[in-house]
């Protein structure tokens, strides 16, 4: 019997290296482990066997059981990994094809730029206030030191409805009405984005349309000193901290004294180059002191109350940034041009 | 203004600075040098020669042959210029010699013989053609006989010289002469100004025997000067000054015209010079002009003139447009003897009418709108009649006639230490005040730490303390201000809710795939009144115009965004860009009035356009084509996200696809539009089948609430169905989907369509809609029974309502 159950493990085990596949190794489970398998009769006929004859001959049975069964096990994975493998290689793909494309939104550049400097200044705790685009001769002109027959007007040329409403040449009237707003009494302290409208025939450099942020602070004591310090903060923050800022004197009907300020060029760092015109420097924007005529107007005491505003173009800073050489741009929407600036941060100025 | 450095060293000691210096410590004091030009920085070898002989060429009929001495040497020189003649003195280039665009002079052979060097044209040494006189233009130039032989003409010709081209504000006008150039330029380089002799000797008889000045308008004209210059020799004015006047960008004509000139740029005061004996009286009578009177003036024109304009007259009829140009028979010219010289002040606002009135803008009226120094009038007078007696050899009258009711005053303003320094966060001594005070030359009496300071009456533009404490500032130098923040008590900062609405609806259509744009606000006739929102339509019946557009393109406020929005389609098509989605968000302009008497509400709308691809992934064919779905995905998915319920209507607009156009609507208030554009409409804009919404977001900002609370997640299983009805094809989705929901109330807790058929297998007329149904009961697992029960009310309650039956 020791005999038979031996050449049943050779026999069993030869069939089960040379089986192919999984189909083979289950009717090789079948033939040799199955109910009616040979290892099962061989099994059956221990009846016949001595006492101390069925110990041994069970535990060589029980062997021979456990050594086809784990080889039928082993050789199970082994066929299952390689069609697993062979599946896999199937479903190999050409990796260099190109994805599916995902449809990416984004903001308009000016849109980018406002908020940015939106946030900046929300930070410094200024809140974000807006006016109305078509303004009121008032409030356009007269609240900010500009009486009719003023010659700074000319300055503006101005898109008239009626002789009393226009739409507005600048987002200024809206620090007016900010200071009315808060009627002589408390302290002001806002930034205001928005479209601005001039009567200039659109081409390379100017747009009938076009935008502007502003900035006010009103408050008791606020210096000049205050203005360069904010600004230089404004600067640092927009444009980099390596960036430094100059003051030069200028002329607002609106402020006195007033300013420009330029920031040191990216690319020379103040030693002069093409895209600063070799002055070291580029113009960024104007401000200056609240004139105490516009605080008056808007019920604050002159005596009391000092402020300081400054305001930009949106287009001018993207211009300088990104070194866009036409306004159009902004307004014409080619996608091939707003879809460059999804996200709009970083890039040079 | 165009200010040349060499005329500026006259009065002012700037030796020390390079011209890009100078250009850089003016503009840092406030005035921007925009540019800095030289005359002719390029030239070099250019000298005098004088030309020994002059001969025709011996094989060409229009050349001369010339032997030139240049001083230590003598050149032969073939000369083309028709005005070459023996004993000229004239402007040698030499071999070596380099021209303006670099143009190098050598020896040559013209026609078999040699030419060693070129005589040289103002033009060909760098002067710009439209200032060199018309006398000399068409050939070379020739010098007075008092230049020396050999010396280089660079400092003669002024092609040494430096111009400094200034951006001027509004307020500076002192800087529109040489002398309030000089005294900025004095106060930043801390100089003395040198100013210009205005000494006469008055000989030849009285003023007063020639002229007499009467003002009917002293409002309009305050001072009028008139002074009497006989014996006038009217000839080229010296090289000196025709060499500044070319600097300064204005052509030399002769002697008187350009003194006249001259002075106007030196003193910043425009002058007149009447030729007196076609004047046609004795009398100068200034007043307002009739109503509908006419002249004719320099430029030959014949103007028509009103009330408001100040005429100078001879007592008849006007000889000049005060303050702006002279008329035409009363000009100098070379037969001109005696000359009538006016030196007047003319109110800004009479002169600013009569510019806009004829449109003519000139040196004269710039400098009047301005207003000129009430002290410098009488003086620029003066000025004039010394250059005259010099250079136009002219006896000057004694005792110059005028109208005199000028106020000459000093405005004062008091200043102090502290306050100066309060203001600008600085700590400048009351010494250094007083330093800087001088360098302005500005007057004052100073008590301790206050100054009381005669403001020049050159500075007009100085009127209160902040003036004052610009220009203490701007000397002092803003670059040495020192950086603080303010020292007010802090505030939070932040958006409105209105702005954050509009930050989130941005990013969540950006994040759909849309791209921002921002259009035009005005536009045009043919666009404005399209594609109007119903509920705006009603509210706005005519659009806002403009008096007076600058184009028919941009004329009307617009009511709608779409126009513009189409219009960046088209243009984009035209580029062949097919596939776009852009959104704008944007205020429209809505009033209910004909003609605006207040403002216009000012309505902040969300407009879509959506055309050409949406999904473009060719190699597995995937690819879908913009649709009113997408379009209407994308509004609910907005409103979802916003927690606002809005139902859609079906509707019929002009402009719109009659049947893709749908109303949105949150409670019963119609809120916007979307659809298809009507292809009409979309054939006359030149853009493909295109897709918009338009949604009125004050309406949405009205509901806009932030999330509040939480709702529990269902800690229980849900159960799905799936039902199909068979239903008529007139049965709207949405009616059934609504009739569902209610019936399945409350265990139904979401619906979704998953497929719509019409075609075989169905009877015709009728089509099957297919739904998902989710089962969940917050409370507990649902038993089989109940959702069997609720399932069989819904196929009751739809059956009755729209007599379908269960596709099975």
């Amino acid at each position: 019997m020791k005999e038979q159950l031996e050449n049943i493990r050779q026999e069993a085990l030869a069939k089960v290296s040379e089986a192919a596949d999984l189909k083979e190794l289950q009717d090789i489970k079948v033939t040799y482990l199955g109910k009616k398998g040979s290892l099962t009769s061989v099994l059956r006929g221990m009846g016949n066997l001595s006492k101390e004859e069925r110990p041994v001959v069970g535990e060589i049975a029980n062997n021979v059981r456990e050594a086809i069964t784990k080889e039928i096990d082993e050789k199970t994975d082994a066929l299952e990994q390689a069609a697993l493998e062979e599946k896999l290689e199937n479903e190999a793909l050409d990796v260099t094809l190109p994805g599916r494309p995902v449809q990416v939104g984004g903001a308009h550049l000016l849109t980018s730029i406002i908020e940015e400097i939106e946030d900046l200044f929300i930070g410094m705790g200024y809140e974000v206030r807006e006016g109305p685009e078509v303004e009121t001769d008032y409030f356009n002109f007269e609240a900010l030191n500009l009486p009719k027959g003023h010659p700074a007007r000319d300055m503006q040329d101005t898109f008239y409805i009626t002789n009393e409403l226009l739409l507005r040449t600048h987002t200024s009237p809206v620090q007016a009405r900010t200071m009315q707003h808060y009627g002589g009494t408390q302290p002001v302290r806002m930034i205001c984005p928005g479209k601005v409208y001039r009567r200039d025939t659109d081409d390379a450099t100017h747009s009938h349309q076009f935008t502007q942020i502003e900035g006010l602070y009103v408050d008791k004591n606020v210096r000049m000193s205050d203005l360069k310090g904010t600004l230089d903060n404004f600067a640092k923050s927009m444009f980099g901290d390596d960036r430094e800022i100059r003051l030069r004197p200028s002329f607002f009907p609106f402020t006195e004294p007033s300013v420009e300020m330029d920031i040191s060029c990216k690319v020379c760092k103040g030693d002069g180059c093409s895209v600063c015109k070799h002055s070291g420097w580029i113009e960024i924007l104007g401000g200056g002191m609240v004139h105490p005529n516009v605080l008056e107007m808007a019920g604050y005491d002159s005596e009391e109350y000092t402020g300081f505003a400054f305001g930009m173009g949106p287009e001018r800073i993207a211009m300088l940034k990104y070194g866009i050489d036409d306004i159009r741009h902004f307004y014409t929407n080619d996608k091939r041009f707003i879809t460059q600036y999804h996200h709009a941060k970083g890039g040079t100025l | 203004m165009l200010v040349s450095l060499n005329w500026l060293k006259n009065y002012v000691d700037i030796s020390s600075n390079t011209p890009e210096d100078l250009a850089e410590k003016i503009s840092k004091a406030g005035i921007e040098v925009d540019g800095i030009a030289y005359i002719a920085a390029e030239s070099s070898g250019v000298v005098v020669g004088h030309v020994e002989s002059c001969e025709q060429h011996p094989n060409a009929d229009k050349l001369n042959l010339c032997q030139v001495d240049v001083g230590n040497e003598q050149l032969q020189i073939i000369c083309g210029a028709p005005n070459v003649r023996q004993g000229q003195k004239v402007a040698v280039a030499k071999p070596g010699a380099v021209l303006p665009n670099n143009f190098k002079i050598k020896k040559v052979k013209l026609r078999g013989v040699e030419s060693n060097g070129m005589i040289c044209s103002l033009q060909e040494l760098g002067i710009d053609e439209k200032y060199v006189p018309k006398d000399i233009a068409e050939g070379i130039f020739v010098f007075p006989d008092d230049v020396t032989v050999g010396e280089s003409v660079e400092p003669l010709l002024n092609l040494n010289d430096a111009v400094l081209e200034f951006d001027l504000t509004p307020n500076r006008a002192d800087a529109l002469s040489m002398l309030g150039v000089a005294y900025e330029t004095a106060a930043i380089l801390d100089q003395e100004v040198h100013l210009p002799s205005e000494t006469v000797h008055p000989g030849g008889g009285k003023t007063g025997d020639y002229v007499s000045v009467k003002v009917e308008a002293p409002e309009l004209n305050p001072y009028y000067g008139a002074f009497i210059a006989r014996d006038v020799e009217i000839k080229p004015s010296p090289m000196w000054m025709r060499n500044a006047l070319m600097a300064a960008g204005i052509r030399p004509i002769n002697n008187v015209v350009d003194i006249t000139n001259y002075v106007l740029l030196e003193y910043g005061q425009p002058l007149h010079a009447f030729d007196y004996d076609r004047f046609g009286s004795d009398q100068v009578v200034t007043r307002r002009a009739e109503q509908n009177e006419k002249m004719t003036t320099l430029d030959g024109e014949q103007r028509t003139l009103s009330n408001e304009n100040l005429v100078i007259t001879n007592g008849k009829e006007p000889v000049a447009l005060a303050g702006v140009m002279g008329g035409l028979h009363t000009e100098v010219n070379e037969n001109t003897t005696t000359v009538l010289l006016e030196a007047a002040y003319f109110a800004p606002f009479a002169v600013r009418t009569t510019v806009k009135d004829t449109g003519l803008r000139s040196d004269s009226s710039t400098r009047f709108e301005k207003s000129v120094d009430p002290n410098r009038v009488e003086r620029a007078g003066l000025r004039a009649c010394h250059l005259l007696e010099k250079y136009a050899g002219a006896t000057i009258l004694a005792d110059p006639v005028s109208f005199d009711e000028l106020d000459r005053s000093e405005t004062t303003v008091v200043i102090e230490t502290d306050e100066i320094n309060n203001r600008l966060g600085t700590a400048i001594t009351t010494e250094d005040i007083g330093l800087i005070l001088n360098r302005l030359q500005f007057l004052f009496e100073q008590d301790n730490d206050r100054f009381v300071v005669k403001v020049p009456t050159r500075r007009g533009d100085i009127t209160i303390f902040e003036d004052m404490l610009e220009e203490v500032a701007r000397i002092y130098g803003y670059d040495h201000l020192p950086y603080t923040l303010p020292k007010g008590s802090s505030q939070a900062g932040g958006l409105t809710k209105k702005q954050q609405l509009k930050r989130e609806v941005k990013n969540y259509l950006q994040s759909t795939g849309l791209m921002e744009t921002i259009t035009y606000s005005l536009t045009d006739d043919a666009v404005i009144n399209k594609l109007i929102s119903p509920e705006l339509r009603k509210k706005s019946p005519n659009p806002v115009q403009l008096s007076m557009p600058m184009s028919e393109d941009h004329q009307y406020l617009r009511l709608s965004i779409l126009p513009e929005l189409l219009k960046t389609l088209a243009y984009n098509r035209a580029r062949k860009q097919t596939n776009i989605q852009y959104f704008e968000l944007g205020n429209v302009f809505v009033t209910d009035e004909t003609t605006l008497s207040t403002q216009p509400d000012e309505q902040l709308r969300l407009a879509g356009a959506l055309t050409g691809l949406w999904v473009h992934h060719p190699w597995q064919q995937e690819k879908k084509q913009v649709d009113f779905y997408l379009i209407k995905g994308i509004i609910e998915g907005l409103f979802d996200l916003l927690n606002i319920p809005i139902s859609f209507e079906q509707t019929k607009l002009p402009d719109m696809h009659p049947g893709r156009c749908a109303t949105v609507s949150s409670g019963n208030r119609v809120i916007g539009f979307l659809g298809q554009v009507h292809p009409s409409l979309e054939k006359t804009m030149d853009i493909n089948e295109t897709y918009v919404f338009d949604i009125d977001m004050e309406a949405v900002l009205h509901g806009y609430t932030n999330t509040t609370g939480y709702k529990p997640i269902p800690k229980y299983p849900s159960v799905a169905r799936d039902i199909a009805f068979i239903v008529d094809e007139e049965v709207n989705a949405g009616d059934l989907q609504e009739t569902i929901t209610a019936a399945g109330s409350p265990l139904v807790q979401d619906v979704q369509i998953f497929d719509v058929y019409k075609g075989e297998n169905l009877p015709d007329g009728k089509k099957s809609i297919a739904y998902s149904l989710l089962y969940q009961d917050p409370e507990k697992t649902l038993k089989d029974d109940e959702v069997e029960q609720s399932y069989q009310k819904i196929v009751d309650t739809v059956n009755k309502k729209f007599n379908a039956y269960v596709r099975s």
